[in-house]
Parts: structure tokens; sequence; C-alpha cells
């Protein structure tokens, strides 16, 4: 915890928060972060698979086979949500789950089917994006500056 | 009548003249499976929506226990009943349903002993007969109102509670067969700093043991005047800590006395990280398992503190921490 998010407790709560503190079990940080390298190794090595057979039995190349590679996927990770699967190979893998496109897709299909019981236009519509949502605003917005970066520095010639 | 400072004692020691506890398909897979009077195997329960079967749930318990009683829904003079839901829409849907007098209340998990405490109050008081306290919650109307969805994979910490799918309701008379409310603490609202909402187990920990500390200065006993002394979802992470704050403040509850609802539902092999949680926790916990075992004379002096985390998702979005809240009840065979 920072110091600065303790200079708002007064110390009986300081003190509780470190003897609180002291008997909780901590993350196995090591253990998730072989999880999370394993699992979403594998999903990039499906990914990858898919890729090899798009380009050697569809006739894609190495930059158009991303497009159905990224679409399989989703459609495999969405199918997992829908049959209640991905939460809890989550639970196992943590962040490997969640850094693939997979994950982005979950998050996606998971809201869509939670929020279904309010109806199709403000339950599905309307939450469908609850947690994707962040991502995509921040995404498009810092995708824009960095774009405006790129621009000067080709303008002035530094690229 | 008051005792001390915010105990009530109830010298017409009013009835518990029967209980209900109602479970989902998960609680049926626990070691607490035979003390649920109906377990469904469906969460979904045949309705449309979680809250829908959650407000089901409250409605079957209310009538198990009214049944159980031998009396009619219009012998019950108020029903006392509260809820996770926004609005506690749980407890006045299901009300709807009752059509008896209605006072809804909100203590988040803490509803059961709060209802309980008011049920035992009116009784005792002569302002009611018959008074029903109820709760529930159900693990998918929760998930979504202060978690994430159902399905959204991610990863949740060793700290992390499990919401109890069930409901739990206590007809309390002033006359009758049954195990007898005598006295009930309510307690003040104990805020730690903790902002963490997948670690209420520490957040809550502090007002179980105000209200326990409290409980004895006002009653005057020791933790050897009860067989179980039993909080309400603390799970493994909050039960230690609670534990060891006790002895800290020179409170010496014996291990064997000392619980936890949300240890006892769940087994070890049950996906549930620290615990269940939950207002059905200790309303099925204590209304099914511990009154059972106090009608069978098992046990005879039970101290129910449940405890309950006062947040809503919108102040942990604007990082307020956690107000937390414990109301002890006692209750003799």
């Amino acid at each position: 915890m920072s110091n600065k998010k303790n200079k708002k407790l007064s110390p009986v709560q300081q003190e509780y928060q470190a003897f609180a503190k002291a008997r909780e079990p901590k993350r196995p940080v090591l253990k998730n972060s072989l999880r999370a390298f394993f699992v979403g190794g594998t999903i990039c090595f499906i990914g990858q698979l898919f890729q090899w057979i798009y380009i050697t039995y569809f006739g894609f190349n190495e930059m158009t086979a991303g497009n159905p590679t990224v679409a399989t996927l989703i459609i495999i990770a969405v199918f997992m949500t829908g049959f209640g699967f991905y939460d809890h190979l989550a639970q196992y893998a943590g962040g490997g789950t969640i850094v693939p496109v997979t994950g982005f897709a979950n998050t996606v299909a998971s809201a869509a089917i939670e929020h279904r019981t309010e109806g199709y236009v403000l339950g599905v519509g309307g939450n469908m994006y609850k947690i994707a949502g962040p991502v995509i605003t921040y995404g498009v917005v810092s995708a824009f500056f960095i774009g405006l970066i790129a621009v000067a520095l080709k303008a002035l010639g530094g690229m | 009548m008051l005792q001390g400072h915010q105990t009530w004692i109830f010298p017409s020691k009013p009835v518990i003249l029967a209980s209900a506890a109602v479970g989902g398909p998960f609680e049926a897979q626990g070691p607490l499976a035979d003390d649920f009077d109906i377990l469904n195997d469906d969460i979904w329960l045949g309705q449309e929506s979680f809250e829908k079967a959650e407000k089901k749930m409250l409605e079957q318990a209310c009538e198990k226990a009214i049944d159980k009683a031998g009396l009619k829904k219009e012998d019950v003079h108020f029903l006392l009943s509260g809820d996770l839901m926004n609005q506690i829409i749980s407890s006045s849907f299901a009300a709807r349903t009752m059509g008896v007098p209605f006072l809804g209340l909100f203590g988040a998990c803490s509803s059961s002993m709060e209802s309980l405490a008011l049920a035992s109050l009116l009784v005792d008081s002569s302002s009611a007969k018959y008074a029903l306290a109820a709760t529930s919650s159900h693990n998918g109307s929760v998930n979504k109102q202060f978690r994430y969805p159902s399905e959204y994979g991610s990863q949740v910490p060793p700290t992390a509670q499990w919401t109890v799918t069930g409901a739990g309701a206590a007809l309390v008379a002033h006359e009758g067969e049954g195990p007898k409310v005598v006295s009930a603490t309510i307690g003040r609202v104990v805020d730690m700093g903790i902002s963490d909402p997948f670690n209420m187990g520490a957040a809550m920990a502090p007002a179980a043991v105000d209200t326990i500390q409290a409980h004895f200065r006002d009653m005057g006993v020791g933790a050897d005047h009860y067989d179980v002394i039993a909080t309400g979802d603390l799970g493994r992470v909050g039960h230690h800590i609670a534990a060891d704050l006790l002895q800290k403040h020179h409170i010496d509850i014996p291990a064997k006395t000392f619980t936890d609802c949300g240890l006892l539902i769940y087994s070890d092999d049950q996906p549930v990280v620290a615990g269940g949680s939950g207002c059905a926790c200790s309303a099925t916990v204590t209304f099914g398992h511990f009154l059972k075992k106090l009608r069978k004379g098992e046990i005879n002096r039970i101290l129910i503190v449940a405890t309950g985390a006062l947040l809503s998702p919108l102040s942990y979005q604007q990082k307020e921490s956690i107000p937390c809240i414990a109301h002890a009840v006692a209750i003799e065979h």
C-alpha cells in the first residue's frame, strides 16, 4: 500500500490494516505468472496453428491470415463463455486468459449474457461494453495521440 | 428492555416457533445440505432472471417457516426482511406476494440478525404475536450488482468469498415450543479503512469484534456462557483476523466455540476461495443448522454475530472505504 493512501487513514486504521495484512494470504505471484505464461502461450499457439491452416489450405498470406485467425479465436472464446467454461479457466490462468484476444471476447460476451434479462436494447446493447468499453475508449484515445506523435516526428524528418 | 449500552434483553423470551433454510445446487453439495428445508436444483428456479429467482427463494423460505409453524400467512403480523439488491427488491417483492404488513430493512449481510432482533423486540413488547424475520441472497444477482458478470474470466484473489444462493426465515412467536431469543446487541458502524471489495473478511472482522465485545460488556458474561459463537460471513481470512483481534483485546473465546457461518456452509473442495458470504450465509446456517442443533439439545446457547458490509458499487468506484456492521443475537434451547 502506498504511503499516500495511508495518510488519509487514522493511526488506529493504519495499525489495523497492518494487523490484517499480516493475516491475509498473499496472491501466489510466481504460480500465477507460470500458469499465465503456459495458458496464454497455449492460446497463442492455437492461434498460430489456425494462422498456419489459413495460409496453407485457404490461400491466405501472412498479412491477410490475421483476420480469420482472430475471428476464429473470438468465436471459440465466446462459445466457451456461453457454455460457462471460460471463467473457470480464467480463475486458473489469470492473466493468461485476459491478455490474448480471447479475453476481450469474453468481457463482451459475458456482459451480454449477464444483462440479457434486462432486454436486448437496454440490457444487452447497453451493457455489452461495460467492461470492454474503457479498453476501447482508451485504446482509441492513445492510438490518436501516438498517431499525432508519429505525424509530428515524420514532419520533423525524424522517421 | 435496554441492558447496558446497546443490548436488548427479551424478558418474555420470544420463541422461534419454526424456521426455514432454502439453498441452491451449490449449497446442496456442501456439508450442511441435510439442514436445508428446500434445496433447489436450478440456480434460476425456473425464473427469467437471477433477481426473480432470489425473490422466489425468499418466498419459499417464508412460506416454509409459516407452514412448519402450523400457521397461515394471515396469522403473521409483521414481516421484517432485507437483502443485498438495490432498493431491497427481493424483500419488497416477496412481501408483495406474502401480503402481510412489511418492514423492509437494509443491513447487508447482517440483515439476518437485524431482522431477528427486531422481530423479537416486536414480540417481546407485545407489538406482535407472530413476526417473521427473513433474508436472502443469490450468487448470480450479487455478482451482477457488486462484481463482474458470472461468466467473466477474471481471477479473484485468495481473500475473495462466494455469495450463498439461498434464503432463510424464522417465525418468532410470543409462546410455543422452540429455541428462545434471549438478547440482541445492535452493532455500530466500524470502518477500518479497507476499501477492497474482494477482502470483505478483513473489512468486517473489526465490526464483529466490536459487537462481541459490546455484548459481553452489556450482558456481563464471557465466552464460556455460549456453546457456539458464530460470526456471519467473515470467511477464512476474516475469521482468522477476528480471532487474533479478540485475543489482542483480551477476550478469550475457545477455538471450538468460535466459528463462522461462511466456513461451515461449504466444504474445502468447493471452489469458494475464502468461504461463503451473503445475507443467506448466516441466515441458512443459523435457521437451518444451528437451530436444528438447539432443538435437538446438542447445544444450549448460541450467539450469532451477523456481519454486513455497507458498501455500494458506487461508493466503491468513488474510492470510499467499506463501512461495516455486526448485530448479535443470543438464542437458547
